[in-house]
């Protein structure tokens, strides 16, 4: 490793230091595309963080993909019927990793207004892996730049190699999550073991 | 035309049709036409084609859920009542005040309101009735009749069960095809899967309150079967 003032003197003087690892993150995080689905209001305010004036091309998000399999994060924006949960988690099972997930506004995160409900599910998080919960109702197009940002932030922490490497570099790991089955009165299961109830690891930018 | 000249109209056209008026005491005033289910489709259409009413437009098909109410009433009876007056037994007819309780079935009932783009007025309103909430809740579907009635009536069937014959496509439309209950029917029992609410209150805090009482009750059970091993073992 190099020491960042080292780097940065080295900088100066037109030698640019890197490592591998650096590298791949920076190519991994300027290039996220979001895949191009939403579900309810805040998608619309998804649509307004692409165009020119929140303009998320600026991250290098700007390509929404029509495919699941061409997709490297899912914005889940907007409230999830429980009638619409399997499908969601069928299509986050039909991505390749890396994969990342967004869940925006109050309702994705928890149900939100209408958690109380016999239709609504309390929040994606039960069936897969959450990266970013972006609080809101909806969220503003700035909340949902500060949360790619911090997805970006986390992308940049991750080490290759190691117990924390990420999930794509790690054969063991799981990256497919069973898909719940509409029963006669609810989802079955109603939530699914070892994603629910959720485990925080690391804090970003703390 | 006020609900009166339209239900003359109505016995008019269709002799027999079996039509009630259902007023509305509030301010609105807005009664309604509660129509036997038997003749409903040679009524709508009657609604729909009459030179005079051309009700063209069905804006709004919605359900109501009606339980079964019980009813306590104070009635007033005359008994012959043996009493001891000075010694001697006489018979004295007594009047008693003596509360009765009686069961009024319930029933599941779909209201329209129909509008006429062509003359510009409304709304008219028409309700059937199902005969009861359990086996017999069949009623003659009005999309035959008005066309926008169909994704309504779809709604209708899901979230109150109520069966339109004749419907062109009789499914669920918002819940699941595997799903069984009907949400909007009073006695529909959701799943138990109440959580954390920070600022519970009414209905919420009662579920909440029961939700802990089950929840507690099952951990009691769970304990003492585990103590009950240890103490077998």
């Amino acid at each position: 490793m190099v020491e960042e003032g080292l780097k940065i003197e080295l900088g100066k003087q037109g030698v640019f230091v890197t490592t591998i690892e650096e590298l791949y993150n920076w190519g991994r995080r300027s290039s996220i595309w979001p895949m191009q689905f939403g579900l309810a209001c805040c998608a619309i305010e998804m649509i307004a963080t692409t165009m020119a004036r929140y303009d998320l091309a600026r991250f290098g998000a700007e390509v929404f993909r029509p495919s699941p399999r061409q997709a490297d994060m899912m914005i889940i924006s907007g409230t999830v019927t429980k009638k619409m949960a399997p499908q969601v988690v069928r299509l986050y099972n039909q991505m390749a990793e890396p994969k990342y997930v967004i869940a925006m506004g109050a309702c994705a995160i928890s149900g939100g207004p209408f958690k109380q409900g016999y239709n609504v599910l309390k929040g994606i998080d039960r069936y897969i892996p959450v990266d970013v919960h972006i609080p809101g109702c909806p969220p503003r197009p700035e909340a949902l730049l500060q949360a790619f940002m911090t997805l970006q932030k986390k992308i940049d922490g991750q080490s290759l190699t190691g117990p924390n490497r990420p999930r794509h570099l790690n054969a063991d790991a799981q990256t497919e999550f069973p898909v719940p089955v509409q029963g006669a009165h609810d989802l079955e299961p109603t939530s699914n073991p070892g994603v629910w109830p959720v485990q925080i690891k690391t804090v970003i930018g703390g | 035309m006020t609900v009166e000249e339209i239900k003359a109209a109505i016995l008019a056209a269709v002799p027999g049709a079996g039509v009630e008026i259902v007023a509305n005491p509030s301010v609105s005033g807005q009664h309604s036409l509660l129509i036997a289910p038997a003749n409903v489709v040679a009524v709508a259409t009657f609604l729909r084609d009459d030179a005079e009413l051309k009700l063209d437009f069905l804006s709004n098909a919605t359900g109501v859920d009606w339980p079964d109410k019980e009813i306590s009433e104070k009635v007033k009876v005359t008994r012959a009542v043996t009493k001891t007056v000075d010694g001697a037994e006489t018979t004295v007819e007594e009047t008693v005040e003596e509360t009765r309780k009686r069961v009024e079935p319930g029933c599941l009932e779909a209201v329209y309101h129909l509008f006429s783009v062509a003359k510009g007025h409304g709304p008219v309103v028409i309700r059937m009735r199902t005969a009861n909430r359990s086996d017999q809740v069949e009623l003659p579907s009005l999309t035959p009749v008005w066309r926008s009635a169909e994704f309504q009536e779809r709604e209708i069937f899901d979230l109150f069960g109520i069966v339109f014959t004749g419907h062109p496509d009789l499914r669920r439309l918002l819940m699941w095809d595997e799903f069984k209950d009907h949400p909007m029917r009073r006695d529909y029992v959701e799943p138990d899967d109440f959580e954390y609410e920070p600022t519970a209150h009414d209905d919420v805090m009662k579920r909440a309150q029961e939700h802990v009482a089950r929840v507690k009750a099952a951990e009691g059970a769970a304990s003492a079967g585990q103590e009950g091993t240890v103490a077998g073992a």
